[in-house]
């Protein structure tokens, strides 16, 4: 009976001299943490993509309850929950949405193994990073998708995959959270994180070759040749020719698509639309093929259409 | 005498030295020469000339873009068409100045006779004499990589070379440039490789050969009792075991010497050792004696389905294709086109990349020799570590390059592999080890090139 007594009453002082210490010491060494944070963190997706440009969604959250308290959340975006999840976000810390519109990954390249022939064939490692140190490629093409999927493997959302009918890499933009991981992993940075634009409609150039026209014409069909014929009609200054390649600047860009109809190698894409370009001269009927130059856009292109019908 | 290797690793794989034995020709002029701007290790040389200019044999037509770099001289006379992009080594499109050729008129500082000039006829050429002329001469390592040699012949304060080691292994297989060049060539091959021992401030001079070579061991263990007996020079030919890749600077220096250089930033000087390719211990003969710049090289053209592979004297410039041609013309069926030999080659898109300073053959292989056999999984047999000249894990470091362990692969000193590929031909499952270990290579050295 005496042992168990002095069993209880030595544990239990233990027990008490513990407690007291770690009361102690958590009093001491007490680190504050918004509680902001947690309630930040619980709203955020949690996918831990680096999407926004922090380690993780912790780090995001962190970010954003700093941003508050500084007075502003301008340019923290988290890509993958969207305005939904930043709405909400901005609510909770009582600040203004102030992020931008919805973007989404642009694969700039049309070079299908119809355009774009092979010319060679690569017995290498099967990685884009591979292939793209080892020289052009398959084909004669120095700038274009290679077709390896690298970006494929680095995408977390499964929103990007590589075609075996044209052999790029095609985004799904319902699943594209614009991450910006196949971006990095892009070892010829053809994709590009664009506007996603009203109703997914986008205007932009498919091709990133820097080659002379004439060289860049050889290895591919539908090719920029950096003309400038679009940067002539366009009125709203969005495109820019450098490099022997132009640039469409989405934030000017006002998806009036002329220059779709004057590129002479339809290397100016228009995605989403649900009619086709307006056509420049009488004498071109085959304004449809403008809209749609790979098989990617054609598909695209009667989306809108069935996401409309749906919606309603 | 019996032959000496290095120490750890290698590999030997069939030699196929189709061209042994077949004396050098002099290439025809090509119509259109192109001079890729980036030729060497280091910035790439800026155009001194411009479009429509007229340029002779030896005329400087693009000078050094910085301390590291080499200055290019036309090979051919004729017409600057256009400065523009031309596809290089690299597969891709780089910038080139592109020269149509007219006639052949050499610039008169160049002394073109056959006479042999020696050392003591030219008491002028103290040791900065020759590296400077080595440095206008436009000479860059004639093996393959292509680093700027008077860089090589300024060694840092920190280091004391003791010998000059000339690289006449050619452990490479199929290519034989180097063994015609010694044939043809021996005595301004010794003379030039007394002017680098004079330029190094060094007495003390190897020539490396390997056994299957034995004519070119004779004639200059021969050559070198006759020029160099009696002199402060002492110069020896050591044969060699044949091993790829014996022709490794670090390889050769422990196979001559016996002394291991260390892990980079280390270069064989640290040791002592300047090791110098022969063709450019000739180079060097032509730049200082002659006054002849860098524009010319001998190349091998080989393969087995080649009509007639041979050994050229070949302008810089030169397409490919013409080389091909003056062989039998491209194979029927499908090629593989390698600037260099089958294990350190470069595969190439296109026939119409010309020959380089680094240009030493021009390989032609069929589908099925080139042909990659499937990748099995690797059973850790260790094979590609008994293989590797650096004594590295190459199954390690191909694996941590797939998953991307760039710390892990560096403390594994991914850094030191020298890409000769011995792993890869050595390994049983087929594993692309090399090019997985490539990729982490750069990867890491990006990395560290951050850091700093």
């Amino acid at each position: 009976m005496n042992f168990i007594l002095i069993a209880v009453i030595v544990l239990g002082a233990i027990g008490l001299i513990a407690a007291l210490v770690l009361f102690a010491a958590s009093k001491k060494f007490a680190v504050y943490e918004d509680p902001r944070i947690a309630q930040v963190s619980g709203l955020l997706p949690g996918a831990n993509c680096g999407g926004c440009g922090f380690a993780g969604c912790g780090g995001m959250a962190d970010a954003l309850v700093k941003g508050a308290d500084a007075g502003s959340i301008d340019g923290l975006s988290c890509p993958v929950g969207g305005a939904d999840v930043m709405g909400q976000v901005a609510d909770l810390l009582g600040m203004a949405i102030a992020n931008g519109e919805p973007k989404v990954a642009v694969v700039r390249c049309n070079g299908t193994c119809e355009h774009r022939p092979k010319i060679v064939e690569y017995a290498g490692l099967r990685t884009c990073a591979a292939m793209h140190a080892c020289g052009a490629g398959e084909t004669a093409c120095g700038y274009g998708c290679l077709g390896c999927g690298d970006c494929v493997e680095a995408c977390q959302f499964d929103a990007i995959h590589v075609k075996a009918e044209t052999g790029i890499a095609e985004v799904d933009e319902e699943k594209c959270v614009a991450c910006g991981a196949c971006v990095k992993a892009c070892p010829r940075g053809i994709i590009e994180l664009r506007k996603k634009g009203p109703k997914g409609r986008r205007v932009y150039v498919s091709c990133v070759n820097k080659d002379k026209g004439a060289m860049s014409m050889k290895a591919c069909k539908v090719s920029c040749i950096g003309c400038s014929k679009c940067e002539k009609e366009c009125q709203f200054g969005a495109i820019t020719v450098g490099n022997n390649c132009s640039y469409i600047d989405s934030e000017k860009c006002r998806l009036c698509r002329k220059c779709v109809a004057v590129c002479p190698t339809h290397a100016i894409v228009a995605v989403n639309f649900p009619n086709p370009a307006p056509a420049q001269k009488p004498k071109e009927p085959a304004a449809p093929a403008h809209t749609a130059p790979n098989g990617f856009a054609a598909e695209k292109k009667v989306e809108p259409v069935t996401r409309k019908e749906a919606q309603e | 005498m019996t032959a000496k290797t290095f120490r750890i690793g290698g590999i030997h794989p069939e030699e196929n030295k189709l061209t042994h034995e077949v004396a050098t020709k002099v290439a025809a002029l090509p119509k259109q020469a192109i001079f890729p701007l980036s030729q060497h290790i280091g910035a790439p040389a800026t155009p001194v000339v411009q479009k429509g200019d007229k340029v002779k044999v030896g005329t400087l037509i693009a000078e050094a873009g910085s301390f590291v770099s080499a200055p290019i001289y036309s090979s051919v006379s004729g017409t600057v068409f256009k400065i523009d992009t031309a596809i290089d080594a690299t597969g891709y499109r780089k910038p080139a100045i592109i020269i149509n050729v007219e006639g052949d008129e050499w610039e008169e500082s160049i002394d073109r006779s056959e006479k042999l000039e020696t050392v003591e006829a030219h008491p002028e050429l103290t040791p900065d004499e020759i590296v400077t002329r080595v440095k206008e001469a436009g000479i860059t390592g004639m093996g393959g990589a292509g680093f700027p040699t008077f860089i090589k012949l300024t060694p840092p304060p920190t280091a004391k070379a003791e010998c000059v080691i000339i690289n006449a292994v050619e452990c490479e297989p199929y290519i034989t440039a180097d063994y015609r060049l010694m044939m043809e060539k021996a005595d301004e091959i010794l003379v030039g490789l007394q002017l680098l021992m004079i330029a190094a401030k060094v007495t003390k001079g190897y020539i490396g050969i390997e056994t299957n070579k034995p004519k070119a061991i004779e004639l200059l263990t021969q050559k070198c009792v006759d020029v160099f007996g009696g002199t402060e020079y002492y110069v020896t030919v050591v044969p060699l075991k044949q091993r790829y890749p014996q022709g490794g600077e670090k390889q050769l220096v422990d196979a001559v010497i016996q002394r291991q250089v260390p892990a980079p930033p280390a270069i064989p000087v640290n040791v002592g050792a300047i090791v110098q390719n022969v063709g450019t211990a000739y180079a060097v003969y032509e730049a200082v004696m002659k006054r002849k710049p860098l524009f010319e090289r001998y190349t091998t053209v080989t393969g087995k389905r080649l009509a007639n592979p041979g050994n050229f004297l070949v302008r810089m410039g030169t397409p490919m294709k013409d080389l091909i041609d003056a062989c039998g013309g491209m194979p029927e069926g499908d090629n593989k086109l390698l600037a260099g030999g089958p294990m350190m080659g470069k595969a190439l898109t296109s026939t119409e990349v010309p020959i380089c300073k680094g240009t030493n053959s021009v390989t032609i292989l069929s589908r099925d020799e080139a042909r990659r056999k499937e990748p099995q999984p690797c059973i850790r047999c260790a094979k590609c570590v008994g293989a590797c000249p650096m004594g590295l894990e190459p199954y390690l470091l191909a694996k941590l390059s797939e998953v991307e362990n760039w710390e892990r692969a560096e403390r594994e000193d991914i850094v030191s592999c020298i890409e000769c590929g011995s792993c890869q031909f050595t390994c049983p499952a087929h594993r692309p080890l090399l090019d997985n270990i490539r990729q982490g290579k750069a990867t890491v050295m990006g990395i560290i090139k951050k850091r700093k």
